[in-house]
């Protein structure tokens, strides 16, 4: 996380500049000081460095055309999509090319037999969530952020609040165009839904991070739209007391689609934020409980067994979240977490860690003792049932030194325990730059080098996002 | 102090479509849910009900099915909820329906304060409040922001005039319509629903009324005769120009100079 480091910045020769003008229009590509600050970093990852050129590229075509170039003139080229990430995965490290996706955000097909959506990569999460309900279907992944593209989030796999029921975005990739390293196209997978052929290179490509193939198309998988979403908001005197009931109500054989746990402080925070009241604020810790289905009848039965269930178990009330109006009072509070707490604080670090659900309480236990243990403030939030937690370490008025010391330490536990549990560094933000250490540490020699082998065997040059998650 | 709110039913969606033959909402199997603009006055009367004691009773109009949103209010937290259901009300426009609410109204208590929302979302008129307060023959202020005081005869209000905020003292009693997000409603407790769940909504009908003239109710009270109701035409057509900016620029210009509408 160092912002300073300046090493192995790759600047384009004026010939090479020149040729890339001849295959790429000259209105779509920017050249050092034109580059917009923007493209120097994502939204939290800690490091900062400009591409060398930034292009808005147009076809699966004209990417192939700028790979061979980039892989015969061994050019780092680093693919972004909107920009969102949080690990430094989009950003130039090595400077060299920046092939920016955004205006390749065409919906090519919409297959009501096969049940598929084929989309460009640059098509926002948003974009794609209306287009398919407007048709009567379901696109479940739903990632917090809705203004990334789909091509980053295959990219980094984030699977968002309906994964307890539905999975995550790997289980509704169906197939995808790629450009290679050395400019090849490929397809991978397609409109199938089974597939026993030798490797499975497309799900290799999902989650990879722009470092073994660049993404210019996709099939996506569908399901009829549900009719019917109930949201519960269940307030509970302790986040300990919220968070050990979630377990029990996964046993009462009710499948909600999301389970999210939030504090009162970060609340608060989305409060001042957004400018606008949460319908409740009198308890300490939530869960945030939905469900969905076909029939009113059927979608009432499983939140009845769950509002009972809680009542009876601790819970100070439940609250019924049922009409848009609510839901928009509620939801939208809960998408602004991450901006509320970076409003909150001069700078922050966040931890992204998955671990099995029944030790979720145990490690924000951990969470808090750590704040009290180094005197820092730690506000979280997260996906109480998939295990995937959002955890964030606030600077506030700490001098830099301290700061730096203090995050360390405090990570360096927050992992160690994590792994205790049986979890992983990250559930949906990728590694990107920021957590490669982590990764090192907790997936171990023998799978590192696996990952280096499978990076070694696509991107031999290593021209793809150089610098990311394995290298 | 005794707080009314007065509450509607209304589609649970936007998409409702009208039959085109007989200019008719079709409301067969659309999902109805309560007025939104209605949530905001009930959380303004919990409120006032919160600082000052008293209570809070909630009445609407409507076939028996709209007790369902009176079950919700009270699982928001009302008290009481009455509804006012007859045969006879079909039909009734702005004025009837006006009319037959302040007649349920002085039936159903004596109110220190009666709170409506500034309109519904399927009649939009926002009239039925103020033409209410006539009947009663109290005071009334629409689009209120925010009670700022409850004084032992009046009531000290913000009313919301888009380009300045008023601020009025109003003699009690008297009917505030609540400005939409004057405050955030609180959502219906699953909780309170259990413990309620076996209170009945009061329900009244033009046999209760003082006024036992049938000539004032529904279609026959009703001076606002609908002739039609139909959706706006949807236009799609579309040309598409291409050109550089000062190209379209100019053709723009012109053809907004051909349709005069510079």
């Amino acid at each position: 996380m160092d912002k300073t480091k300046k090493k192995n910045v790759i600047t384009l020769h004026e010939s090479q500049l020149s040729y890339l003008r001849q295959i790429v229009s000259p209105q779509r590509m920017w050249v050092r000081g034109e580059i917009p600050e923007d493209y120097s970093h994502d939204e939290l990852g800690g490091i900062t460095e400009y591409p060398d050129v930034l292009i808005k590229v147009e076809s699966t075509e004209e990417i192939a055309d700028i790979m061979k170039y980039a892989y015969e003139q061994e050019l780092p080229v680093v693919v972004r999509g909107a920009g969102t990430g949080l690990v430094g995965a989009a950003v130039a490290l090595q400077g060299g090319i920046m092939l920016e996706t955004t205006q390749m955000n065409r919906i090519l097909e919409l297959d009501e037999e096969n049940l598929t959506v084929t989309v460009e990569p640059g098509v926002l999460l948003m974009e794609l969530a209306q287009f398919v309900e407007e048709h009567g279907y379901f696109y479940p992944p739903d990632p917090g952020e809705k203004s990334a593209t789909i091509g980053g989030n295959i990219s980094t796999n984030a699977g968002g609040m309906r994964a307890v029921k539905y999975g995550v975005t790997r289980d509704y990739v169906r197939g995808m165009t790629v450009v290679l390293s050395n400019g090849e196209i490929i397809e991978l997978g397609g409109k199938i839904v089974k597939n026993s052929s030798g490797y499975s290179l497309k799900d290799l490509i999902i989650g990879s991070e722009g470092t073994l193939g660049i993404i210019t198309k996709v099939i996506l998988k569908l399901l009829p739209l549900p009719e019917k979403s109930v949201s519960l908001l269940i307030p509970y005197q302790t986040m300990e007391e919220a968070i050990e009931t979630v377990p029990k109500i996964i046993r009462l054989k009710i499948a909600p689609t999301a389970v999210e746990f939030m504090e009162r402080e970060v609340i608060l925070f989305a409060e001042d934020f957004l400018g606008k009241k949460f319908p409740d604020t009198r308890s300490e810790a939530y869960l945030l409980l939905t469900f969905d289905g076909n029939s009113a009848r059927q979608v009432e039965a499983e939140y009845e067994k769950a509002a009972r269930y809680c009542l009876e178990h601790g819970a100070r009330d439940v609250f019924l979240v049922d009409t848009q109006e609510r839901k928009d009072s509620v939801w939208s509070a809960r998408s602004a977490f991450l901006e509320a707490i970076k409003a909150s604080t001069t700078e922050m670090d966040e931890c992204d860690v998955v671990v099995p659900r029944n030790h979720v309480a145990e490690f924000i236990r951990d969470t808090h003792e750590l704040a009290e243990r180094f005197q820092i403030r730690i506000p979280s939030f997260g996906h109480a049932g998939d295990g995937n937690l959002h955890v964030y370490i606030c600077r506030d008025e700490l001098v830099e030194e301290e700061w730096k010391e203090k995050l360390e330490k405090v990570f360096e536990v927050m992992y160690q325990k994590a792994g205790e549990y049986g979890g992983a560094v990250s559930g949906e933000h990728g590694i990107g730059y920021a957590k490669k250490a982590y990764l090192n540490e907790q997936a171990g020699r023998v799978s590192m080098e696996l990952m280096r082998g499978i990076k070694a065997v696509f991107d031999p040059k290593n021209i793809l996002n150089p610098g990311k998650v394995v290298s | 102090m005794k707080i009314l709110v007065c509450i509607k039913q209304v589609p649970g969606t936007t998409a409702v479509e009208v039959d085109e033959k007989t200019g008719v909402l079709k409301r067969d199997g659309v999902e109805s849910k309560m007025n939104p603009f209605d949530l905001y006055a009930i959380e303004q009367a919990l409120c006032l009900e919160e600082t000052y004691g008293g209570s809070v009773d909630v009445i609407t109009m409507g076939p028996e099915q709209a007790k369902k949103v009176l079950h919700e209010a009270v699982y928001m937290g009302a008290d009481r909820g009455i509804l006012i259901s007859d045969r006879r009300f079909a039909g009734a426009d702005v004025v009837a329906t006006s009319y037959t609410l302040s007649q349920g109204i002085q039936k159903s208590g004596t109110y220190d304060l009666i709170l409506c929302g500034k309109q519904t979302t399927d009649g939009d008129t926002a009239q039925v409040g103020p033409e209410m307060a006539e009947f009663l023959k109290i005071e009334h202020v629409s689009n209120v922001l925010q009670v700022l005081e409850v004084k032992k005869d009046e009531i000290v209000v913000l009313e919301n005039q888009e380009t300045q905020v008023r601020k009025l003292s109003v003699p009690l009693p008297c009917l505030l319509t609540i400005e939409k997000d004057a405050n955030t409603p609180r959502l219906p407790s699953f909780k309170r629903k259990m413990e309620r769940i076996e209170q009945k909504m009061e329900a009244i009908s033009l046999d209760d009324f003082s006024d036992q003239n049938q000539k004032h109710y529904g279609l026959a009270g009703s001076p606002t005769q609908v002739e039609r109701i139909f959706p706006p035409e949807k236009n799609t057509d579309r040309q598409v120009f291409t050109g550089s900016a000062a190209e379209l620029a100019e053709r723009f210009t012109q053809i907004l100079k051909q349709n005069k509408y510079i």
